[in-house]
């Protein structure tokens, strides 16, 4: 039998075009042993969300940098929820203001990793948290 | 049962599949890829019902454009009205198991479209240039209705064929400065062409490229195009009329598919090759040599699994250091495991 492998879409939503942290982190997620789907710059969350289905991923990450955030990261979490995806972990990578990430972990973002995270880090917290 | 496994069992997944529903297309393909305990009876419920779709290879080198050239492909048989479901393979690390799957980001034009699916694959240590659960996921592609299933490689280099087992219709898609009038000789991956693409035609050297290939087409002699499974020529139930001298031939077509130049005329070749491969008979004998080869792959695995599952437990390991002091060669040793005194 093989192993289940961890899934994980990493993606950039709105029009910010700084795609070198996500490539950064996808690289090291794939040397952390998971499937990266990398979609690339200029996703809306309904593109992220049809991806996130049609790859059956465990995990979508989210890269931003624009300030967008408050609107387009909760809008994934719902369009994931409404097409039946409860239990895909979102985590969103950036820079998030201390309050706004509060905000964002009520609506469903399970974690934000700002400027300085390890990669490491990024990689331990899906191993533990993805379904 | 807890409310995840209950959408993922055996009942809602195949009858997901059968609606149409995408969530659970997409879970049944992840059961499949992984090997779960259900996979196996969820190919059995859904079996019956494939065998509609005309599953497509395309391969080629890494950075030949054969994601984009998929993207121009899948739209131009939308434009057609047809349903199209794609598998694109990209390679998994040998060294951490981790992988990535980046052709989607070539495909962003296909986002929004309900008679599209997209799934990207890691090899999983598979060589040959797709996984070894490729032609499972089509299966259940084709069960969901899709009525072409695209099927992209790993770039490849010169021998990964395993698509033309496959696929009814390979293409490979050259690029051009890539090689040489010898390179366009070799045995292998341009041998399992159905058509040729030069993609990137309007850069430099594209014409030399196409000469190339076509002199090699000019050369053709007329020896058998089907695959032959361990050399031996599948025949197909009914008998193919032999006096037909309707033979497909391998054409080279010129793409740009950044632009979508010649994509529609590829489409169309596509399309005529499987008129051909149903007016000839081709059909029946590519589809007998694709159960052969997947029905031997399941006997292999089996078989290699029991084998080794019967050895004595670290009976590998006690002949490891006798073969790294060069005191028995792996070829004994294997021997004795198998053949115990």
């Amino acid at each position: 039998m093989a192993a289940e492998k961890i899934r994980v879409l990493v993606a950039k939503p709105g029009l910010d075009g700084h795609d070198r942290g996500a490539k950064v982190v996808a690289r090291a997620l794939r040397d952390a042993g998971f499937e990266v789907i990398y979609t690339g710059i200029r996703q809306t969350p309904q593109m992220i969300a049809e991806a996130a289905l049609q790859e059956d991923v465990d995990v979508v990450g989210l890269s931003i940098l624009s300030g967008a955030h408050m609107t387009l990261c909760p809008k994934v979490v719902d369009l994931l929820r409404a097409q039946g995806q409860d239990d895909v972990l979102v985590v969103v990578g950036g820079i998030v203001p201390e309050a706004d990430i509060v905000q964002l972990k009520a609506k469903g973002i399970a974690a934000v990793f700002g400027p300085g995270t390890s990669t490491q880090a990024i990689g331990d917290f899906i191993r533990e948290h993805a379904r | 049962m807890n409310k995840v496994e209950g959408q993922r069992s055996l009942a809602v997944l195949a009858d997901g599949v059968r609606t149409g529903n995408r969530l659970a297309l997409a879970r049944a393909i992840t059961a499949v890829e992984n090997e779960t305990e259900n996979a196996h009876a969820l190919l059995a419920t859904l079996y019956s019902q494939t065998g509609r779709a005309h599953i497509i290879g395309v391969t080629g080198a890494p950075g030949t454009g054969k994601s984009t050239l998929v993207t121009g492909l899948v739209q131009a048989y939308r434009h057609a009205g047809l349903t199209v479901a794609v598998v694109a393979i990209d390679p998994t690390s040998p060294f951490t198991g981790g992988a990535i799957l980046g052709d989607r980001v070539r495909m962003r034009a296909l986002s929004g479209d309900a008679g599209v699916f997209v799934r990207s694959m890691a090899t999983r240590g598979s060589l040959g240039g797709l996984s070894k659960t490729t032609g499972d996921v089509v299966i259940l592609l084709d069960a969901a209705g899709f009525e072409r299933i695209i099927v992209e490689t790993v770039g490849v280099g010169q021998a990964e064929v395993a698509i033309a087992s496959t696929a009814h219709t390979t293409l490979v898609v050259e690029a051009p400065g890539l090689g040489d009038e010898v390179q366009a000789i070799k045995a292998g991956i341009l041998e399992i062409a159905d058509i040729l693409v030069v993609n990137k035609a309007d850069r430099p050297g594209a014409d030399r490229t196409i000469k190339a290939l076509e002199m090699m087409l000019e050369l053709e002699t007329g020896g058998p195009r089907v695959l032959r499974h361990h050399g031996q020529l599948i025949q197909p139930e009914t008998p193919l009329p032999t006096a037909t001298p309707d033979r497909w031939r391998v054409t080279v077509l010129k793409t740009v598919a950044t632009s979508n130049d010649g994509v529609t005329e590829l489409r169309d070749r596509i399309e005529a090759h499987r008129a051909w491969l149903h007016r000839s008979g081709e059909w029946s004998i590519r589809e007998a040599v694709r159960v052969a080869q997947t029905l031997e792959n399941i006997l292999r695995a089996e078989l290699s699994r029991r084998i080794l599952a019967a050895l004595p437990q670290a009976g590998m390991n006690a002949w490891i250091q006798p073969v790294l002091r060069r005191e028995i060669d792996p070829y004994t040793a294997a021997h004795q495991l198998l053949n115990p005194k």
